[in-house]
């Protein structure tokens, strides 16, 4: 394994791969070429098609078209262990490991050694101190259970497999994000050290000064494509990959704001209301802090945040689907109960969930009965439910949203991305609900009904709903949002109205902390 | 950003016509599209095609009761299979309730045994029988409502806290009657078994009208949509703002209710209370429930499937003792209709729906 000897040969080739799923292409011809011993940097947006790539690479899923070669062979990887019995290991931002095992049981998961059926856990146990040992931690028994280690162990367990199964290729997935300063200093030096002994590091992280460290080049996706590979890591400007990752020619229009232009009602809804949703030093512990916001009527506010950046959970605790530790949520001036959905939904808000198909809908069940759940009781008389009625009042939501395919009896599963937000969205406006909470309202939707559900967010707006919306996609925070929230770090970073700001000034602040 | 108004209208359309897939009319006024698809309403819809295929089973069943047994179609017979079905049929109900919406529980025998044993005490009858009667009531809502207590506001899983019920109420009930068979002296009980209304058992009666109330529920209140939500989706059910803990909680209490109404039947059939009565129960309701066609994960199930379940088991306990053929080979029967009846829903269920991805 020393450098020299394969240099020339390239150790990954990845060309043209494409990934379909339902309703999305996640990878539309994406091409990435690694050497040994280099830290080759992936960046992109939320949805350029970083995770697919990474679960393609990692054997979870398979490619639909375009070719792999795996030091100058062609690579088939069927399952898991395929891509791990070749060299290629993966560690994910949630680690995969069993709590209940000891880290040498662990790090040989699925590869276990044997000896005529029996385990034969003593060569595991040796190899795996072994590797700890030249990861720099001594400190960490192989004969421990997994459930006692730190964040940080954890990763260096996940490495350590990849050492044992002789990996040339080690995929880390937003490695530093659980980690704190002094954790990441020994994860650098960890992958200077595998770098050295000729392995290559793909490393996605959306922080810059990260990738200036210990990056040698960097590859840019987006919407599923390669848009820039081979920059140098270190000397690139950032403005410049910044403008890679958003793409100068903008493919997306957003619907006029509210501008007074062809508007009925000026008046209305020229001017904001009154503050509808008041949030004042808001906290969860260990993920928010110090909250403070408010949304108007017929206002859409947006929320930037990088994944880890609490921005889900900021939103989940407004609606008191999780319990907040400190602070006061007020809608119409009226305090919220911690922790009591109920009571959020009964006071007028409304959650459009990060995971729709986990937290949002019934997939078995009928659309129209998707589309009720949050007002059952309006079809109620007497005790007896008026099927009819909703039936009737389904289908009329079906008519308003442009649900498609219109037949309120099919069941949710059936629906394409975009069709199912919309289902998720019809739910509360057959309530009461004053103040939409929309968590990545596009995500696994393409890119025409995109639009579509702009110009309903727009549109909802223009009928004073409040609107407070978190997203990845900074295009998309800027180009729906009166006024934009950054969000780092479990706080609120910086506010400006969405007219004052611009992508590269959002990037900057996600990524690095500070405007430009 | 100016480019973009041009071609994205454009795209809108394409995926539009893309995701739909097949050829949806366009949407027309309301009315054609509810009149479009009233072939799930109805009584279609409680005759889905699990159930048809249990009736089909059903009619096997009784082509191979008649022609091994000269005794099998007759009244007197059949009357007997519907009896025999009765008190399973009840605890039945309520436990479909509850695995449809996502838990399970294994002490329905327990509770029918608790509840009759404490409704036959000397000092229960000394009161009559309605006292009787409502003390099983209460003793199975009761014993329901710690189940429900602990297993939606004691975050117990329902397996752990059921089957923690299934052992405690079977010892109470052992202690309450200090391990011997309490005799009903009360008439009125033992009548509920012998008499007859319009020709119907009265037993057969109170199953008809608990599954009628069951289905009631289910399909045509807002707590059946709530209880259908919380099983097929609890995270969808609780952002929607149903209170999931109450819905949770009151399936025990109905389950422990049916479980009441059950040790009465059973009280009047035998003419005691004991704290072995309801042995097994939870098993046979649970595998009438499955075959019937509710999905163990919850979030789907008829209650008239899972009474046609309970019929299906009748028979052919009521065949192979017609035939004088052992229990052994009748369990090993039951076990295998359980098997094949899953396997052929899953081939259905998937026919039906795109296989999950």
């Amino acid at each position: 394994m020393t450098p020299g000897d394969v240099a020339q040969v390239p150790l990954l080739q990845m060309r043209g791969i494409v990934k379909q799923f339902p309703g999305v292409r996640a990878l539309d011809g994406i091409d990435l070429t690694v050497h040994p011993g280099e830290v080759h940097c992936l960046l992109g947006q939320n949805g350029a098609g970083k995770s697919t790539l990474i679960k393609i690479l990692s054997g979870a899923q398979r490619p639909d078209a375009g070719e792999i070669l795996w030091r100058g062979s062609e690579l088939v990887l069927a399952r898991p262990s395929d891509a791990l019995r070749q060299g290629i290991a993966t560690i994910y931002q949630e680690l995969d490991l069993v709590d209940g095992l000891t880290i040498a049981d662990n790090v040989y998961l699925g590869q276990e050694r044997s000896r005529g059926g029996m385990l034969d856990r003593r060569p595991q146990r040796r190899a795996t101190g072994e590797a700890l040992r030249r990861l720099g931690h001594q400190d960490i028994d192989p004969d421990s259970e997994v459930v006692d280690l730190s964040p940080a162990s954890r990763q260096i367990v996940s490495i350590a497999r990849a050492l044992v199964h002789d990996a040339r290729l080690i995929v880390m997935d937003e490695p530093t994000a659980a980690l704190a300063q002094a954790e990441v200093d020994n994860l650098f030096r960890v992958i200077g050290e595998l770098t050295a002994a000729g392995v290559a590091v793909v490393y996605i992280s959306h922080r810059l000064e990260e990738i200036r460290r210990i990056g040698d080049v960097v590859t840019v996706l987006k919407d599923g494509r390669t848009v820039a590979t081979d920059l140098p890591a270190r000397t690139t400007p950032t403005q410049k990959i910044v403008g890679l990752m958003t793409g100068r020619a903008m493919e997306r229009a957003f619907p006029q704001r509210r501008t007074p232009a062809g508007d009925d009602r000026p008046d209305a809804a020229a001017t904001p209301g009154a503050a509808l949703l008041e949030v004042h030093g808001l906290a969860l512990d260990g993920v928010l802090r110090d909250v403070d916001l408010t949304v108007a009527a017929g206002e859409v506010v947006g929320i930037a945040g990088l994944v880890g950046s609490g921005r889900s959970e900021l939103l989940e605790t407004i609606y008191g689907a999780r319990r907040r530790t400190g602070g006061q949520v007020l809608v119409d001036g009226r305090p919220l109960r911690p922790g009591a959905v109920t009571a959020a939904v009964r006071a007028g808000l409304g959650l459009a969930p990060e995971e729709r198909k986990a937290q949002a809908l019934l997939l078995d069940q009928p659309v129209s009965r998707n589309i009720t759940l949050a007002s059952l009781s309006r079809f109620a008389r007497a005790g007896w439910f008026d099927r009819r009625a909703e039936r009737l009042q389904a289908a009329r939501s079906v008519q308003e949203l442009e649900i498609r395919p219109t037949a309120v009896t099919r069941p949710a599963r059936n629906l394409s991305g975009g069709n199912q937000q919309k289902v998720v969205l019809a739910r509360w406006l057959l309530g009461s609900t004053r103040l939409l909470l929309l968590d990545e309202p596009t995500r696994g939707v393409d890119v025409g009904a995109r639009l579509e559900l702009y110009e309903l967010i727009r549109r909802l707006a223009g009928d004073g709903m409040g609107v407070l919306l978190v997203s990845s996609d900074v295009t998309e925070v800027l180009g729906l949002s009166d006024r934009v929230l950054v969000m780092r770090d479990g706080h609120i970073v910086h506010e400006a109205l969405a007219a004052d700001l611009d992508e590269d000034a959002v990037l900057n602040l996600l990524m690095e902390g500070s405007p430009v | 950003m100016s480019d973009a108004g041009v071609t994205g209208p454009t795209v809108a359309e394409g995926t539009v016509a893309e995701g739909t897939g097949a050829a949806e009319p366009p949407p027309g006024p309301v009315h054609e599209v509810v009149a479009a698809h009233p072939a799930r309403s109805g009584l279609a819809r409680g005759l889905r095609f699990a159930d048809a295929g249990l009736v089909v089973v059903l009619v096997l069943l009784v082509v191979a009761g008649s022609v091994t047994s000269d005794a099998f179609l007759t009244g007197s017979n059949l009357r007997n299979i519907l009896v025999s079905s009765s008190v399973i049929g009840v605890v039945t109900v309520g436990a479909t309730l509850v695995i449809i919406g996502g838990g399970i529980d294994l002490s329905v025998g327990a509770i029918v045994a608790l509840a009759s044993v404490w409704a036959t005490t000397l000092q229960t009858q000394s009161y009559g029988p309605v006292v009787m009667v409502l003390c099983a009531v209460l003793v199975g809502a009761g014993a329901g409502l710690v189940n429900g207590l602990l297993i939606s506001y004691g975050r117990l899983v329902p397996f752990i806290a059921t089957l923690a019920m299934l052992v405690a109420a079977r010892g109470l009930a052992a202690r309450m009657a200090e391990n011997r068979t309490q005799l009903v002296t009360q008439d009125a009980i033992k009548r509920i078994a012998t008499t007859d209304v319009l020709g119907v058992p009265a037993l057969v009666l109170v199953l008809l009208a608990t599954g009628l109330v069951g289905w009631f529920l289910l399909e045509r209140t807002t707590f059946g949509r709530r209880l259908v939500a919380v099983g097929g989706n609890s995270e969808a059910a609780r952002l929607a703002g149903i209170d999931v803990r109450r819905v949770t909680a009151s399936l025990y209490v109905i389950s422990g209710v049916c479980c009441g109404i059950a040790a009465v039947m059973i009280m009047a059939r035998t003419t005691t209370g004991s704290s072995t009565h309801g042995s097994l129960y939870e098993l046979d309701a649970i595998a009438a429930a499955i075959i019937g066609g509710t999905l163990l994960t919850g979030g789907r199930g008829t209650i008239v499937g899972a009474l046609l379940g309970v019929l299906v088991f009748t028979t052919i306990t009521n065949i192979f003792i017609l035939n004088n053929l052992s229990t052994d080979v009748q369990n090993i029967a039951k076990g295998a209709i359980i098997v094949a009846a899953v396997l052929i829903q899953r081939r259905t269920g998937t026919r039906s729906s795109p296989a999950p991805t």
